[in-house]
């Protein structure tokens, strides 16, 4: 019985293992409208009402989910304004500064409903578990994902060290849009 | 015991009638269709004709040796053989040497040939992808390229070069009635040349396993005459016509506002995605999703409703369309010829 159960971990923590990148290739596209709080501020007492998504966990510590986030994020062309994450015409995605916060929820709400200043909006565009995944990549870019699901390679050039050995910052509010993206005043 | 035996006899005769069909057909090394091909059969009915001949000759030595047993058991191992004993094991040896030594220069000589080939008029850039092939026809003139899918057109009787490309893993181009294996290899241009003969349709397999849907990587080679061939290049040249008809009109606006633009192209439109294929003239194809279904307006609305139940962990999200919606975008990609 006790040479048994060495073996018997072993077995539960290789079956954990799978837990990291179980993939669900049929999933509904989710069409659940996330409730973010843009403002720290709120009338009365406490902080304002956010409800958070039961899936944000789901995507920010899925293997899949983020690698997947990581494709559609060249795909798309993210790139093109947000430069691998160190920004261009668009802000930079890794420095922890947040013009519209940095909670999964608002970085959702950022890519479907788009934001002044340059920022489309992919609404019925992308589908809406594609914007969950690139969300928790964006996430990923400044370490606030689970490290050892976060991608841990590029297929090409290196911009940036991989996302599961970039630096967690936690996300603040500030960040301005570059001068580049700004509506001429 | 006569059931076993008459059943026996059944499988026999059942093998016997379907072996030989497993030569022919449109992807088959045995029927082949190309001057490189032929070359591969040649190699492949010549080591096969000489293995059965040596597997025959030592059974019939296997066979007369135990019928020739020694008649005494107990006399000493080898005590009755003569001195012949070691010229007959020198000869079968050097026997066997010069075989394999034959069999070796041959397939030599045969890869060499297929590994140095003349100029080819037509080069092809050919592109693997997970899970489908991406074509290119270019052109000095570039009003006359353009890019296809999982439909290779070629002349009969004309040298190509395809030129071996991959965005994301190995994949293996093999097109076993016209040409040999060549893989497609990231970050590196790998090429094949090959002269299809005869005008027909063949088809290829991805033969190198790249993930979920290898097996649903598949390719087809349409080889046509030179005046078929220029009639089909001059119709992919040209942009997708204008949608005309009041549905299929619906169908080309829900295909620019949906998701399907963010990586498909339509020349002539707004579309102009480059990560899924180029749609173009995807009405004029057999086959859509690299050959797992065979196309029609039915198959194009089942694979846009559900691509996961098809090739499941295809790169195809799910997108959702209202139902007449997606019957507008159906016959939309139908009309696109």
């Amino acid at each position: 019985m006790m040479r048994l159960a060495p073996a018997a971990l072993a077995l539960a923590l290789l079956l954990g293992g799978c837990e990291r990148e179980e993939r669900a290739f049929n999933k509904e596209p989710e069409n659940r409208e996330p409730v973010v709080a843009l403002s720290p501020l709120s009338p009365g007492d406490g902080v304002p009402q956010a409800a958070s998504s039961p899936d944000a966990e789901h995507y920010q510590q899925n293997a899949y989910q983020l690698s997947e986030g990581k494709r559609l994020f060249g795909w798309f062309n993210c790139t093109g304004c947000h430069g691998n994450g160190g920004g261009g015409s668009g802000p930079a995605l890794m420095d922890g500064k947040w013009i519209y916060g940095g909670n999964i929820e608002n970085i959702v709400a950022t890519i479907r409903e788009g934001r002044p200043n340059g920022m489309p909006s992919f609404r019925g565009k992308i589908p809406d578990n594609q914007i969950w995944q690139i969300a928790a990549y964006v996430r990923s870019l400044s370490g606030n994902v689970a490290k050892d699901a976060a991608p841990g390679r590029n297929d090409d050039l290196n911009a940036h060290p991989a996302e599961n050995r970039l630096p967690e910052i936690k996300p603040v509010s500030g960040g301005t849009t570059p001068p580049s993206a700004a509506m001429p005043q | 015991m006569n059931a076993l035996r008459s059943a026996l006899r059944c499988g026999l005769a059942l093998v016997l009638a379907v072996a030989p069909g497993g030569c022919a057909g449109i992807q088959s090394a045995l029927d082949a269709h190309g001057v490189e091909a032929g070359a591969i059969a040649w190699l492949i009915w010549i080591f096969t004709a000489v293995c059965a001949a040596v597997w025959l000759l030592v059974m019939l030595a296997l066979a007369l040796g135990l019928l020739r047993r020694r008649r005494i058991a107990d006399a000493p191992l080898g005590a009755h053989y003569g001195t012949g004993r070691t010229r007959v094991i020198a000869t079968f040896t050097l026997l066997t040497g010069v075989i394999v030594i034959a069999l070796s220069v041959l397939s030599y000589l045969t890869d060499k040939s297929l590994a140095t080939p003349g100029p080819a008029p037509l080069t092809v850039t050919l592109i693997g992808h997970q899970w489908w092939w991406e074509i290119r026809y270019d052109d000095p003139d570039p009003s006359r390229s353009f890019t296809t899918a999982n439909e290779l057109h070629l002349p009969a009787g004309v040298q190509v070069k395809l030129s071996l490309q991959s965005t994301d893993v190995i994949h293996s181009f093999w097109v076993p009635s016209l040409a040999g294996k060549e893989d497609l290899i990231p970050g590196w241009k790998n090429d094949i040349s090959f002269t299809p003969q005869s005008p027909g349709l063949y088809r290829g397999q991805c033969a190198e396993f790249c993930g979920l849907q290898h097996a649903h990587m598949g390719l087809l080679v349409a080889v046509q005459t030179r005046a078929e061939f220029d009639a089909w290049y001059a119709a992919q040249v040209a942009p997708a016509a204008m949608a005309a008809a009041p549905d299929v009109k619906r169908g080309h606006d829900v295909f620019m506002r949906s998701g399907c633009i963010l990586c498909h192209a339509i020349r002539g439109t707004r579309a102009g995605g480059r990560v899924g294929p180029d749609l173009t003239h995807v009405g004029s194809r057999m086959a859509l999703a690299a050959d797992a279904l065979p196309l029609s307006r039915d198959t194009l609305a089942l694979w846009i409703a559900n691509p996961q139940g098809v090739k499941p962990g295809a790169n195809m999200p799910r997108v959702k369309l209202a139902d007449a919606d997606l019957e507008a975008v159906a016959r939309y990609l139908e009309s696109l010829r």
